[in-house]
């Protein structure tokens, strides 16, 4: 840990010291100095997912959230150019006007901090690039990443990418910056491709009666050529009447049975191909009207947002686990989870949100080997207060913590920006 | 051949040849190593064939245990190792040099895996990017990703060049399509990125490798996603009076909020090739042809249809053709997959550049080419991945005339330096390879470039992996102003230069 140095930059700071930079220059200028003086910083925006990550190991804090803005916006060239630490909320208004949007569906992580809305800034969802349901079918957010500018660890403005989709010139580090938590550079420019809204949408909900026939779902429904953009089981979990109680009033719409166990899935597009796929689905899936339920667009929308606002652990106390596998393990996990932890599952079967009491902290290492030997990770999203850390709350084996160190250190040979906040070193 | 500079051969190397030779027998079967003149000469060119260099020795290793064991003797020997897929690669990424082994991954040629239920497929780097469709379709799916090399690349080469084809608006490139690889590093570590869940945590290594042109390590296994095969797919043909009505239209498309699966615009001088070679039926009067594909459910797509068409009569298209059956949608694709023959019946040789270009800026970059091809003399046909942007002129010339070769090659780099001030780049699918490594200097500035040389530093200290590729050569930036060394010092000192 380094001790808070003056500098010389005439940079502004506000009452808790915190540096301003207002320009690619100032921030720049500002980690030159830094690094001459060996004095690292954490990088922060609006401080909407800042909570996510180990803290880092640094006296300064630089926010960057004066830079923001619009720079370019091309609809007809699907993409848009921003600053940095522009408001999703701001890039999402400007899309929707011309019937676009970021197909990756921003999480809103609001909820589960403080239990109100705050999407932050897009350098953010950079940062950590966590997608939300329809990421099984368009990609992540690093999928939708065409280019960027920003800042290494000695201060050099770097860039790399462009504003097209094919570019294989040179190393693709927009990828390599995408879920990087701030420790490779401090970003001032995004840009990112768009994509047409749909229409409309729709969304069947179906009352499985075993974790077999949720994940016999989920199979069919990836394997369909009648694209689904969002499939989620949402378990009932009668053990615990506090969870019952929210996730049965967070999901009250006319007409689903919030009560019982559902898995729900979302038909995107026009009035026709959306009827179209559902009765394709149907036969499919070998669903009697009786069995299921339809929200239509008025219902379905705000139930996505509830998804993906994970609004069923908003302001959660406990720790809250992200873990991603691959789909055909996911029965046995939901075996394990049941009456154990709360939990919900996205991305077709993949994604699983589960929350671990905070007298149970020694589960997350019980979780971290499932996810290991399943083939896929976990991260610990937001911890309890009396987490200790003796568990990391990354993923991470030997030899790509080795390689993250070099890469690391070929970005940031002096751990200026964030050191510490995904892994001890990196 | 075409003179290149290329890395300083370390004489001490070629002097060892027996005894590396003999030392590598030890770590693969002495059937992989090929050393003799006759049997080196199949390796001494990728799919730019303008350059050749003889290996030192073709190593061909069967498995990643012999891969890694390989890598670190020649880490520990100071031994340069060029690896190589298919060899089917365009910007001569896998060209061979005097004192390195080249690593061929040509006896990985098996899929290990298909896991539907993943909705996944665990493939060696040999297997060819259709083989795994192949391997897959009698269910349904297909693996997304189609270069129009398809038949013949490997995935392995395309996770280096980060392959694309036709239809990468709606469905990515191969990063995009790729969810782990298997790869060795320069120093025989044996590292595995992603696997069958989505993403990845922390540093998105396999993002970096995909394209990386096999500068960081030599991938030994991937794992790719596979799709279901849309319900329906239907093409539309459509021949516009002029180049802006028909650029117009493509770009109409895509802002009233259509993303096709494919589309394909021709000039003039491309249409009339391909119809001559290919008979497609294509409308020979119209100045830009436009190929629109599309695919969903059946009213999807016959919805999307009607909009391609309003759209296109509404920019005064003179002929406009819907395909009714699976054949005749095929029939649309011929002609267009049948440029690169088609031209190549036209001239003794013709020089296939790659570039991408803001989609809006079509008629600005064909009218440039258009005068390029006046000042020097030399045909060019163009088409263009117009979903995506990528664009592909076809200079036709004659090879054995070396001053047409030497204008053909200025040609080509005043194109991709036209794509850059339109806003584009370099390369669309490429790669940089050899071919385009001092125009890295267009696109990127000395900080953006060291940067980079700093990530291949750190994971091939010695620069021995793939060396020569991709960076420019300090000296020719230097002598074009653009790469800034202070007072001689050079940020990497120990980096080789050349």
């Amino acid at each position: 840990m380094s001790t808070k140095i003056k500098i010389n930059s005439q940079i502004f700071q506000d009452s808790d010291n915190i540096y301003y930079p207002k320009d690619e220059k100032e921030v720049s200028d500002l980690i030159r100095e830094l690094y001459k003086k060996d004095s690292p910083t954490e990088i922060i925006g609006n401080n909407s997912k800042s909570f996510i990550g180990n803290k880092t190991q640094s006296a300064n804090t630089t926010s960057l959230s004066k830079i923001s803005g619009i720079i370019d916006y091309r609809p007809e060239e699907l993409y848009i150019k921003v600053k940095a630490c522009t408001p999703i909320n701001e890039i999402e208004k400007v899309l929707s006007e011309n019937s676009q949007e970021l197909a990756f569906e921003p999480i809103d992580f609001g909820y589960i901090k403080d239990g109100k809305s705050n999407k932050g800034t897009i350098a953010g969802y950079l940062s950590s690039n966590y997608a939300g349901s329809r990421r099984f079918k368009v990609g992540s957010v690093r999928d939708h990443v065409l280019g960027f500018k920003g800042v290494n660890g000695k201060g050099d403005i770097i860039k790399s990418g462009g504003t097209v989709v094919k570019n294989v010139t040179g190393y693709d580090l927009s990828k390599l910056i995408v879920g990087s938590f701030g420790t490779l550079v401090a970003l001032t420019e995004i840009t990112l491709k768009v994509l047409p809204k749909k229409d409309s949408s729709k969304t069947i909900i179906v009352y499985p009666n075993n974790f077999e026939q949720i994940y016999d779902l989920f199979n069919k429904l990836s394997s369909s050529s009648s694209e689904i953009s969002g499939a989620v089981f949402i378990p009932e979990q009668s053990n615990d009447k506090d969870f019952s109680g929210k996730r049965n009033t967070v999901f009250k719409f006319n007409d689903l049975k919030s009560n019982i166990s559902f898995v729900a899935f979302r038909v995107e597009g026009d009035k026709i191909s959306i009827e179209e796929k559902i009765s394709n689905l149907k036969k499919e899936l070998e669903l009697s009207n009786p069995d299921i339920s339809t929200l239509d667009v008025y219902q379905s929308e705000p139930f996505w947002k509830k998804i993906n606002n994970l609004e069923v652990f908003e302001k959660t106390k406990h720790n809250l686990i992200r873990m991603v596998i691959p789909p055909a393990n996911g029965s046995k996990l939901c075996k394990y989870l049941e009456n154990k932890h709360n939990y919900f599952i996205d991305w077709c079967g993949s994604l699983f949100w589960i929350e671990v009491n905070s007298k149970k902290e020694e589960k997350i290492k019980d979780l971290k080997k499932m996810a290991n030997d399943f083939g896929g990770y976990l991260t610990v999203i937001k911890t309890s207060s009396v987490y200790d850390y003796g568990e990391p709350i990354f993923t991470v084996d030997k030899v790509r913590l080795m390689i993250s160190e070099k890469v690391k250190q070929s970005f940031d040979p002096k751990r200026i920006l964030n050191p510490g906040k995904m892994y001890r070193g990196v | 051949m075409s003179e290149i500079a290329l890395p300083k051969i370390d004489s001490s190397i070629l002097n060892r040849k027996g005894e590396i030779v003999k030392k590598l027998s030890n770590l693969t079967n002495i059937e992989n190593i090929l050393s003799e003149a006759d049997e080196l000469r199949p390796y001494e060119t990728d799919a730019l064939s303008v350059y050749t260099q003889t290996p030192l020795a073709v190593v061909l290793p069967e498995n990643t245990e012999e891969v890694s064991k390989i890598l670190k003797y020649c880490h520990s020997e100071n031994i340069k190792v060029v690896p190589r897929g298919a060899g089917t690669g365009l910007s001569g990424g896998a060209l061979p040099l005097q004192d390195a082994i080249l690593l061929g991954l040509g006896k990985f040629n098996k899929i290990l895996e298909i896991d539907y239920e993943n909705k996944c497929v665990v493939t060696q780097p040999g297997v060819t990017n259709l083989g795994i469709t192949h391997a897959v379709q009698h269910k349904g799916f297909y693996y997304a990703p189609d270069p129009s090399s398809q038949l013949a690349c490997s995935i392995g080469g395309n996770v280096a060049e980060n392959s694309g084809g036709v239809h990468s608006l709606k469905y990515g490139t191969t990063t995009n399509n790729i969810l782990g690889v298997q790869m060795v590093m320069m120093d025989g570590t044996i590292c595995r990125f992603g696997g069958k869940s989505f993403d990845q945590e922390g540093y998105d290594l396999m993002g970096l490798i995909c394209g990386s042109e096999g500068l960081l390590g030599v991938v030994t296994e991937v794992t790719v996603k596979i799709l279901k095969k849309p319900e329906v797919v239907r093409a539309a043909l459509i021949g516009f009076p002029s180049i802006k009505e028909g650029g117009d239209a493509a770009s109409e498309i895509i802002s009233s909020g259509i993303v096709p699966a494919g589309m394909e615009i021709m000039d003039k001088a491309l249409i009339e090739a391909t119809d001559n070679f290919s008979k497609a039926g294509y409308p020979r009067d119209a100045e830009l042809l436009l190929i629109v594909e599309l695919d969903g459910t059946e009213s999807e797509v016959n919805e999307l249809i009607k909009k391609v068409e309003a759209i296109c009569k509404k920019n005064n298209c003179s002929s406009l053709k819907l395909s009714n059956s699976e054949k005749e949608r095929l029939s649309f694709w011929a002609g267009r997959k049948a440029a690169f023959p088609a031209c190549g019946a036209m001239a003794p040789d013709y020089y296939c550049m790659d570039g991408s270009i803001p989609r809006g800026k079509l008629a600005e970059a064909l009218l440039e080419i258009k005068k390029l091809s006046e000042k020097y003399e030399l045909p060019v046909a163009n088409c263009f991945h117009a979903g995506d942007g990528n664009l592909h002129p076809l200079i036709m010339f004659d090879g054995n005339d070396k001053e047409q070769l030497r204008k053909t090659e200025e040609f080509g780099s005043e194109i991709l330096k036209t794509c850059v001030r339109l806003g584009g780049v370099i390369t669309g699918e490429h790669g940089v390879g050899i071919e385009k490594r001092e125009l890295m200097c267009e696109m990127f500035n000395d900080n953006d470039i060291q940067q980079q040389l700093s990530i291949k530093k750190s994971l091939d200290e010695k620069n021995l992996l793939n060396p020569g590729k991709v960076y420019p050569i300090l000296r020719k930036c230097a002598e074009e102003g653009r790469v800034h060394v202070h007072k001689n010092k050079d940020k990497f000192p120990d980096l080789p230069r050349f």
